[in-house]
Protein backbone atom coordinates (compact mmCIF):
# COMPACT_ATOMS: atom_id res chain seq x y z
CA UNK A 1 0.00 0.00 0.00
CA UNK A 2 1.19 3.59 -0.90
CA UNK A 3 0.12 6.13 1.12
CA UNK A 4 1.21 9.95 0.85
CA UNK A 5 -0.38 12.72 2.39
CA UNK A 6 1.53 16.35 2.34
CA UNK A 7 0.93 19.64 3.26
CA UNK A 8 3.22 22.36 1.72
CA UNK A 9 3.00 26.37 0.46
CA UNK A 10 5.47 25.30 -2.73
CA UNK A 11 2.99 23.83 -6.30
CA UNK A 12 3.27 20.71 -6.78
CA UNK A 13 3.25 18.81 -10.36
CA UNK A 14 0.45 16.52 -10.34
CA UNK A 15 1.58 15.12 -13.50
CA UNK A 16 4.62 13.75 -11.35
CA UNK A 17 2.00 12.16 -8.21
CA UNK A 18 0.09 10.36 -10.81
CA UNK A 19 3.58 8.97 -12.18
CA UNK A 20 4.72 8.08 -8.68
CA UNK A 21 1.17 6.18 -8.16
CA UNK A 22 1.43 4.38 -11.52
CA UNK A 23 5.02 3.19 -10.87
CA UNK A 24 3.93 1.84 -7.37
CA UNK A 25 2.58 -0.98 -8.55
CA UNK A 26 2.27 -2.93 -11.32
CA UNK A 27 -1.12 -4.44 -10.25
CA UNK A 28 -2.45 -0.70 -10.45
CA UNK A 29 -4.45 -0.56 -13.57
CA UNK A 30 -6.85 2.49 -13.23
CA UNK A 31 -5.77 6.13 -11.69
CA UNK A 32 -8.44 8.78 -10.88
CA UNK A 33 -7.01 11.72 -9.76
CA UNK A 34 -9.07 15.25 -8.94
CA UNK A 35 -6.78 18.77 -8.91
CA UNK A 36 -8.39 21.26 -7.16
CA UNK A 37 -7.66 25.23 -8.40
CA UNK A 38 -8.48 28.33 -7.23
CA UNK A 39 -11.05 30.48 -8.99
CA UNK A 40 -11.02 34.22 -10.54
CA UNK A 41 -14.41 34.45 -9.53
CA UNK A 42 -16.52 33.02 -6.36
CA UNK A 43 -20.09 34.18 -5.36
CA UNK A 44 -20.01 36.69 -7.51
CA UNK A 45 -16.39 38.25 -5.85
CA UNK A 46 -13.45 38.90 -8.14
CA UNK A 47 -11.00 36.42 -6.27
CA UNK A 48 -7.23 38.16 -6.23
CA UNK A 49 -5.92 35.81 -3.61
CA UNK A 50 -6.60 33.10 -1.43
CA UNK A 51 -4.78 32.61 1.89
CA UNK A 52 -4.76 28.86 3.35
CA UNK A 53 -4.71 28.03 7.37
CA UNK A 54 -4.33 24.59 8.87
CA UNK A 55 -3.22 23.43 12.06
CA UNK A 56 -0.21 21.96 11.71
CA UNK A 57 -0.15 18.42 13.20
CA UNK A 58 -3.72 17.49 13.47
CA UNK A 59 -4.53 18.54 9.84
CA UNK A 60 -1.72 16.09 8.52
CA UNK A 61 -3.03 13.28 10.89
CA UNK A 62 -6.86 13.80 9.46
CA UNK A 63 -5.65 13.01 5.81
CA UNK A 64 -4.11 10.20 6.60
CA UNK A 65 -6.86 9.17 8.62
CA UNK A 66 -9.31 9.82 5.51
CA UNK A 67 -6.71 8.13 3.17
CA UNK A 68 -6.74 4.89 5.58
CA UNK A 69 -10.59 4.90 5.88
CA UNK A 70 -10.21 4.84 2.13
CA UNK A 71 -8.44 1.73 1.69
CA UNK A 72 -10.52 0.26 4.68
CA UNK A 73 -13.76 1.13 2.19
CA UNK A 74 -12.37 0.14 -1.13
CA UNK A 75 -9.58 -2.32 -2.54
CA UNK A 76 -7.06 0.31 -3.51
CA UNK A 77 -3.48 0.35 -3.87
CA UNK A 78 -1.88 3.67 -3.71
CA UNK A 79 -3.07 7.32 -2.45
CA UNK A 80 -1.46 10.77 -2.82
CA UNK A 81 -2.79 13.58 -1.43
CA UNK A 82 -0.89 17.14 -1.62
CA UNK A 83 -2.67 20.16 -0.01
CA UNK A 84 -0.93 23.35 -0.27
CA UNK A 85 -1.32 26.77 2.46
CA UNK A 86 0.06 30.02 2.27
CA UNK A 87 -0.83 32.42 0.01
CA UNK A 88 -2.35 31.49 -3.48
CA UNK A 89 -3.59 33.34 -6.63
CA UNK A 90 -5.85 32.50 -9.64
CA UNK A 91 -5.29 29.74 -11.67
CA UNK A 92 -2.70 27.83 -8.92
CA UNK A 93 -3.23 24.44 -7.75
CA UNK A 94 -4.76 23.86 -4.36
CA UNK A 95 -5.59 20.61 -3.74
CA UNK A 96 -4.49 16.81 -5.53
CA UNK A 97 -5.89 13.67 -4.77
CA UNK A 98 -4.99 11.06 -6.76
CA UNK A 99 -5.92 6.81 -6.04
CA UNK A 100 -4.59 4.07 -8.12
CA UNK A 101 -6.18 0.43 -8.41
CA UNK A 102 -6.78 -2.25 -9.72
CA UNK A 103 -10.57 -1.68 -11.42
CA UNK A 104 -11.24 2.42 -11.90
CA UNK A 105 -14.62 2.30 -10.18
CA UNK A 106 -12.66 1.92 -6.94
CA UNK A 107 -10.40 4.71 -7.89
CA UNK A 108 -12.95 6.89 -8.84
CA UNK A 109 -15.22 6.78 -5.32
CA UNK A 110 -12.41 6.48 -3.32
CA UNK A 111 -11.07 10.11 -4.99
CA UNK A 112 -14.84 11.34 -4.94
CA UNK A 113 -14.60 10.33 -1.04
CA UNK A 114 -11.31 11.44 -0.20
CA UNK A 115 -12.42 14.95 -1.28
CA UNK A 116 -15.88 14.96 0.06
CA UNK A 117 -14.35 14.39 3.89
CA UNK A 118 -11.36 16.72 2.97
CA UNK A 119 -13.49 19.38 1.85
CA UNK A 120 -15.40 19.32 5.60
CA UNK A 121 -13.58 17.53 7.70
CA UNK A 122 -9.68 18.44 7.33
CA UNK A 123 -8.71 21.75 9.26
CA UNK A 124 -7.94 24.03 6.62
CA UNK A 125 -9.62 27.49 6.35
CA UNK A 126 -9.63 29.98 3.36
CA UNK A 127 -9.47 33.81 3.61
CA UNK A 128 -10.69 34.95 0.05
CA UNK A 129 -9.30 38.39 -1.11
CA UNK A 130 -10.91 40.46 -3.67
CA UNK A 131 -11.62 43.79 -4.64
CA UNK A 132 -14.75 43.91 -2.61
CA UNK A 133 -12.10 43.08 0.71
CA UNK A 134 -10.83 40.36 2.78
CA UNK A 135 -13.15 37.49 4.60
CA UNK A 136 -12.99 33.93 5.71
CA UNK A 137 -14.78 31.87 3.82
CA UNK A 138 -17.67 29.25 5.31
CA UNK A 139 -18.59 26.03 4.74
CA UNK A 140 -20.78 25.23 1.45
CA UNK A 141 -24.13 23.35 2.51
CA UNK A 142 -23.28 21.20 -0.80
CA UNK A 143 -20.43 19.92 0.39
CA UNK A 144 -21.66 18.85 3.96
CA UNK A 145 -24.42 17.22 2.27
CA UNK A 146 -21.33 15.04 -0.45
CA UNK A 147 -19.43 14.29 2.70
CA UNK A 148 -23.09 12.92 4.35
CA UNK A 149 -24.11 10.91 1.16
CA UNK A 150 -21.09 8.06 2.17
CA UNK A 151 -22.86 7.94 5.50
CA UNK A 152 -27.13 8.27 4.46
CA UNK A 153 -28.81 4.86 3.59
CA UNK A 154 -30.88 7.10 1.25
CA UNK A 155 -28.35 7.34 -1.22
CA UNK A 156 -25.66 5.46 -1.18
CA UNK A 157 -23.06 6.35 -3.97
CA UNK A 158 -21.27 2.49 -3.06
CA UNK A 159 -21.24 0.47 -6.47
CA UNK A 160 -19.64 -2.60 -5.95
CA UNK A 161 -19.77 -3.69 -9.87
CA UNK A 162 -16.66 -4.34 -11.80
CA UNK A 163 -15.93 -2.88 -14.78
CA UNK B 1 -0.76 25.09 32.27
CA UNK B 2 -3.47 24.44 29.49
CA UNK B 3 -2.10 25.55 26.05
CA UNK B 4 -4.95 27.12 24.34
CA UNK B 5 -5.11 27.38 19.98
CA UNK B 6 -6.97 30.23 18.54
CA UNK B 7 -7.49 29.34 14.10
CA UNK B 8 -8.97 31.15 11.33
CA UNK B 9 -11.75 34.02 11.99
CA UNK B 10 -11.18 33.03 16.00
CA UNK B 11 -8.00 33.95 15.90
CA UNK B 12 -8.28 37.75 14.42
CA UNK B 13 -11.68 38.25 16.43
CA UNK B 14 -9.94 37.41 19.78
CA UNK B 15 -6.44 39.07 18.13
CA UNK B 16 -4.71 36.08 19.85
CA UNK B 17 -3.06 32.61 18.26
CA UNK B 18 -2.23 31.53 21.64
CA UNK B 19 -2.83 31.51 25.47
CA UNK B 20 -1.74 29.65 28.40
CA UNK B 21 -3.88 29.58 30.90
CA UNK B 22 -3.02 27.85 34.90
CA UNK B 23 -5.04 24.42 34.49
CA UNK B 24 -6.02 24.86 38.27
CA UNK B 25 -9.44 24.39 38.77
CA UNK B 26 -10.45 23.43 35.01
CA UNK B 27 -12.31 20.46 34.35
CA UNK B 28 -13.36 20.96 30.93
CA UNK B 29 -13.44 22.48 28.08
CA UNK B 30 -16.67 24.93 28.99
CA UNK B 31 -14.65 25.41 32.04
CA UNK B 32 -12.12 26.35 30.71
CA UNK B 33 -14.27 28.91 28.48
CA UNK B 34 -15.52 29.94 32.02
CA UNK B 35 -12.49 31.08 33.13
CA UNK B 36 -10.81 32.42 29.51
CA UNK B 37 -14.16 34.50 29.43
CA UNK B 38 -13.23 35.89 33.16
CA UNK B 39 -9.16 36.46 32.62
CA UNK B 40 -9.17 37.81 28.94
CA UNK B 41 -13.55 39.13 28.78
CA UNK B 42 -16.91 38.42 28.33
CA UNK B 43 -15.94 38.38 24.20
CA UNK B 44 -13.91 35.14 24.98
CA UNK B 45 -16.88 33.28 26.28
CA UNK B 46 -19.61 34.92 23.56
CA UNK B 47 -17.03 33.77 20.54
CA UNK B 48 -15.74 30.38 22.00
CA UNK B 49 -19.46 29.25 22.74
CA UNK B 50 -20.68 29.83 19.45
CA UNK B 51 -23.26 27.90 17.31
CA UNK B 52 -21.02 26.44 14.79
CA UNK B 53 -17.30 26.32 17.17
CA UNK B 54 -15.71 23.62 16.60
CA UNK B 55 -13.29 21.91 19.50
CA UNK B 56 -10.18 19.46 19.20
CA UNK B 57 -8.18 18.38 23.04
CA UNK B 58 -4.85 17.60 21.77
CA UNK B 59 -5.65 17.32 18.44
CA UNK B 60 -8.86 14.93 18.92
CA UNK B 61 -12.18 16.76 17.74
CA UNK B 62 -14.67 17.07 21.13
CA UNK B 63 -17.63 18.34 22.76
CA UNK B 64 -17.19 20.73 25.31
CA UNK B 65 -17.83 18.40 28.28
CA UNK B 66 -14.67 16.67 27.40
CA UNK B 67 -12.44 16.21 30.69
CA UNK B 68 -8.94 18.21 29.92
CA UNK B 69 -5.92 18.70 32.65
CA UNK B 70 -2.49 20.23 32.90
CA UNK B 71 -0.75 20.10 29.77
CA UNK B 72 -3.37 19.85 27.27
CA UNK B 73 -3.80 21.78 23.93
CA UNK B 74 -7.37 22.78 23.27
CA UNK B 75 -8.17 24.56 19.84
CA UNK B 76 -10.97 26.77 19.30
CA UNK B 77 -11.49 26.97 15.62
CA UNK B 78 -14.91 27.50 13.34
CA UNK B 79 -15.95 25.08 10.02
CA UNK B 80 -13.09 23.81 8.02
CA UNK B 81 -13.11 25.11 4.19
CA UNK B 82 -10.15 23.72 2.63
CA UNK B 83 -10.01 21.67 -0.44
Amino acid sequence: MFLRAVIQEEPFNAQSETARIRDFSDKIGGIVSFLGVVRDLNEGNEVKSLFLEHYPGMTERQLEEIARAACDRWNVLAISIIHRIGRLHPNDDIVFVGVGSEHRAEAFMACEYIMDYLKTNAAFWKKEQSVNGSRWLVTRDNDLKAANRWTSDSVSPDNEAEY
Amino acid sequence: MIRVLLFSSLREELNRSLIEIPACGISDVSCLIQKLEESQGKVWGCILRGENILIAVNQIMVHDNQPITDGDEVAFFPPVTGG
